[in-house]
């Protein structure tokens, strides 16, 4: 009986996802909403992802207590960014500072650096108040307000979580070696930004 | 005892099974509409351009199996150290620094790196990080010499730095055999072909 009931659901279920829904291109101008937009930024913004990806890593490397100050300075310290650049104007792209972030943040983490609490969090502050002031540039010429904050700030809160939970856990030697890694990778990334923010300025 | 509800299903309609079709299924195939400046073609090219030239996936893959020879800390301490140090000669590239003599050093880096591996060297920590530093200098030159115009030069460098570690990945995989005595041999066979492909590469390249 069970078996029969797995074989409809074998051949109903692909049925339902080929069913034709309309297509909703631009959802932009259709409603996604800004609280959607601001929760999907991080995601589709690189030059954000990597440094909080780096900074997320080296605080659960470093332990537990430095992951929970780390969960709620980032996310607090980028809304703090995005509101004074609200009064504020950012002065364009500051990609050096990125650039910068994301090759220090990913060699703290490939070298295992055993820095303490208070400087973790404070390149967690350092990051959340720069990249949260050039965020708000893209929030003025978007028009959209204080949900589009509420969901990058969301989003950057569930990264952490995610993210420094599970290696806070690691305690196998190899994996912490994974993550040494994915920091020298995101040092790799860095330099190579960096080589493109140059070539870009020099036209 | 009553069996689990799994083992009452027919094999062909395993709940795993069903999970990887309707996955399957759902899976989206790249949509090319609107791609905002070139992000697409940016992460796919830089993913595939370590894997473009032969000399490049050779010397990759040799760097991972000495390093599986190698053992820890070697083993991930040389993978390592080749992206960042390819990445910063691709930095180099994109700033416009010259380097003589490029396609010579990525043939001899595939020759002594598959002379490494045929000979099990076990140099000091120190200079067997050095020596695939040095090599990665080249390759990374060279990629970021040949960089795509219009390309996503961000989501290329996350394509290409994953494309370089997934070839360490996979010479790690293949140095996995050194744990077996057939298995040592056919990477010092293995390393003897490098060798032999990387001095193909020199004479073309001296030619």
């Amino acid at each position: 009986m069970r078996s029969r009931r797995w074989w409809q659901l074998w051949l109903v279920v692909p049925a339902l996802l080929a069913v034709g829904t309309p297509v909703q291109a631009h959802l932009m101008n259709t409603g996604f909403g800004p609280f959607y937009d601001g929760l999907t930024h991080p995601f589709v913004t690189p030059e954000d992802l990597l440094p909080v990806v780096a900074v997320t890593l080296l605080a659960g490397l470093r332990g537990a207590q430095c992951g929970r100050w780390v969960l709620f300075v980032l996310p607090w310290a980028w809304l703090s960014g995005m509101m004074v650049g609200l009064v504020i104007i950012p002065p364009g792209s500051a990609s050096w500072l990125t650039c910068g972030l994301t090759i220090a943040l990913g060699a703290l983490v490939a070298a295992d650096q055993k820095l303490p609490l208070p400087m973790v969090v404070g390149l967690a502050m350092v990051l959340g108040l720069a990249h949260g002031w050039m965020n708000s540039a893209g929030l003025a010429q978007a028009q959209s307000g204080a949900l589009s904050m509420v969901g990058i700030i969301s989003a950057l809160f569930g990264i952490v979580a995610l993210l420094a939970g599970p290696v806070v856990a690691l305690h196998a030697a190899w994996a912490r070696v994974v993550v040494r890694v994915a920091g020298s990778w995101i040092t790799a990334i860095g330099l190579l930004m960096l080589g493109w923010t140059v070539r870009a300025a020099n036209g | 005892m009553t069996p689990s509800w799994q083992h009452r299903l027919h094999p062909c309609v395993h709940p795993i099974w069903t999970l990887a079709w309707m996955v399957m299924v759902a899976w989206p195939l790249t949509a090319l509409a609107h791609t905002k400046g070139g992000e697409a073609l940016g992460f796919s090219s830089g993913v595939q351009h370590p894997m473009s030239g032969l000399d490049h996936v050779l010397a990759m893959i040799a760097v991972g199996v000495w390093g599986a020879q190698l053992g820890a800390p070697a083993v991930w301490l040389l993978p390592v150290t080749f992206p960042m140090v390819m990445a910063f000669g691709g930095m180099l590239a994109l700033l416009g620094v010259p380097l003589p003599g490029i396609e010579i050093g990525i043939a001899v880096s595939a020759l002594a790196l598959g002379c490494m591996v045929c000979r099990e060297a076990r140099p000091p920590l120190w200079m067997a990080t050095a020596l695939v530093g040095f090599f990665a200098i080249f390759h990374g030159h060279a990629h970021g010499t040949e960089l795509p115009a219009g390309a996503n030069g961000l989501l290329y460098s996350v394509g290409f730095v994953l494309g370089t570690g997934g070839l360490h990945a996979v010479g790690i995989a293949i140095g996995l055999l050194h744990r077996w005595r057939a298995g040592q041999l056919a990477l010092r066979v293995a390393g003897a072909t490098v060798a032999v492909a990387g001095g193909v590469f020199l004479w073309r390249a001296v030619l």
